[in-house]
């Protein structure tokens, strides 16, 4: 019998599952680092707390070539177009951190040129806590997301991506009619928070 | 001192002046604050470190444009106030001091007032079409997004306004 004669070398599993452990052990992050909490990562990257230990010691610059976005501090509203692109521009699969209490929510400020919250304008897979948190915390948040990729289908992403495209068409539309992204941007969160929805994806 | 030789030189040219723990503030015309600041180069305020604006809402004339000036010689400051209508021009100090240029198109961009003579009067740190000008005590905290403060509509000052100043 073939099988007897290849025993323990071969290990029969699903796709998603040996897909989603080679996803979640490579991780390549692209920090978006806006303020204390990229401090913070820096500590995490370096030798005390050694992120490379989870496989995502690869820091890529670019959007092209990473697939897990750090946010990584206060967003204004004038940044926020710049998010988008930045998501946009990045390669299926792609997952974001919402690191900081300013990432999350707007955190202390709760004015007219921060943003409340990175979730209004992209998808966030995970959200740590914190201002800014400790370099252990966005280690929890990072296994938090492993997690995550660990149980995840192919087709649990399609639904907030093709509603993120759909908002980058909206966007698109409102800076053909003469508005500049940052106006764009704002106006479509302020009509969101008008009517009730969170978000403007 | 330096108020006692504009006031010698210049007769008329400082409405009022008043000093706080050894900081001399001067208030001049805005029609002749270009007069002013040549006369403050001549004597050796050849820096000019700041231009802001302080809003004050219930005044008649609203705003002062306020000007920090040192002397580079001697370390002296002053602080040049001009008082303004809403609407009204200020004269720009950028034909004699290069830093005003951003510092006046900061205070243009953030208070609304307009500088003449400007070579390039654009928002500095809004976009170009952000609506309002943010610290003026009008402007809604929350910049008309619901999920910021939850009170839109309503000022720091806990006045109604618009978005439309």
């Amino acid at each position: 019998m073939a099988e007897n004669l290849l025993d323990d070398c071969v290990m029969t599993t699903r796709l998603d599952a040996v897909l989603n452990w080679g996803r979640r052990n490579s991780l390549w992050p692209l920090p978006f680092g806006t303020a204390c909490c990229a401090i913070e990562f820096m500590s995490m990257m370096a030798s005390r707390y050694d992120f490379s230990r989870f496989g995502a010691e690869a820091l890529r610059f670019s959007p092209r070539q990473s697939d897990l976005l750090l946010v990584l501090g206060t967003v204004t509203h004038k940044q926020a177009p710049v998010l988008r692109q930045i998501y946009a521009q990045m390669a299926e699969p792609k997952w974001v951190i919402s690191v900081g209490a300013c990432a999350s929510s707007g955190g202390i400020y709760r004015t007219y040129a921060t943003l409340q919250g990175i979730d209004r304008v992209i998808p966030v897979d995970v959200y740590v806590p914190g201002c800014p948190p400790r370099p252990e915390t966005i280690i929890l948040g990072a296994m938090k997301l492993q997690e995550k990729i660990t149980k995840e289908s192919f087709r649990d992403r399609k639904e907030h991506l093709e509603a993120f495209y759909r908002s980058w068409d909206e966007q698109q539309a409102r800076q053909a009619q003469g508005r500049t992204e940052f106006q764009a941007v704002r106006d479509m969160v302020v009509e969101a928070g008008e009517t009730g929805q969170q978000r403007i994806w | 001192m330096i108020i006692g030789r504009i006031e010698e030189a210049k007769p008329g040219l400082v409405l009022d002046h008043h000093a706080f723990r050894g900081d001399s503030t001067a208030v001049a015309l805005p029609e002749r604050l270009l007069e002013l600041a040549a006369f403050l180069f001549e004597e050796g305020f050849q820096q000019l470190l700041d231009v802001t604006a302080v809003d004050w809402y219930e005044r008649d004339p609203r705003f002062d444009v306020v000007y920090h000036f040192l002397n580079l010689t001697t370390q002296d400051r002053l602080r040049v106030k001009i008082r303004l209508r809403e609407g009204q021009a200020a004269p720009s100090l950028t034909g004699r001091f290069h830093s005003a240029d951003w510092s006046e198109r900061e205070v243009f961009d953030l208070f609304g007032i307009p500088f003449t003579g400007h070579p390039n009067l654009e928002r500095l740190l809004m976009w170009r079409d952000f609506p309002g000008h943010p610290l003026r005590k009008d402007f809604p905290l929350d910049g008309g997004d619901a999920f910021c403060t939850g009170d839109t509509g309503t000022s720091y000052a806990g006045r109604p306004c618009s978005m439309e100043l």
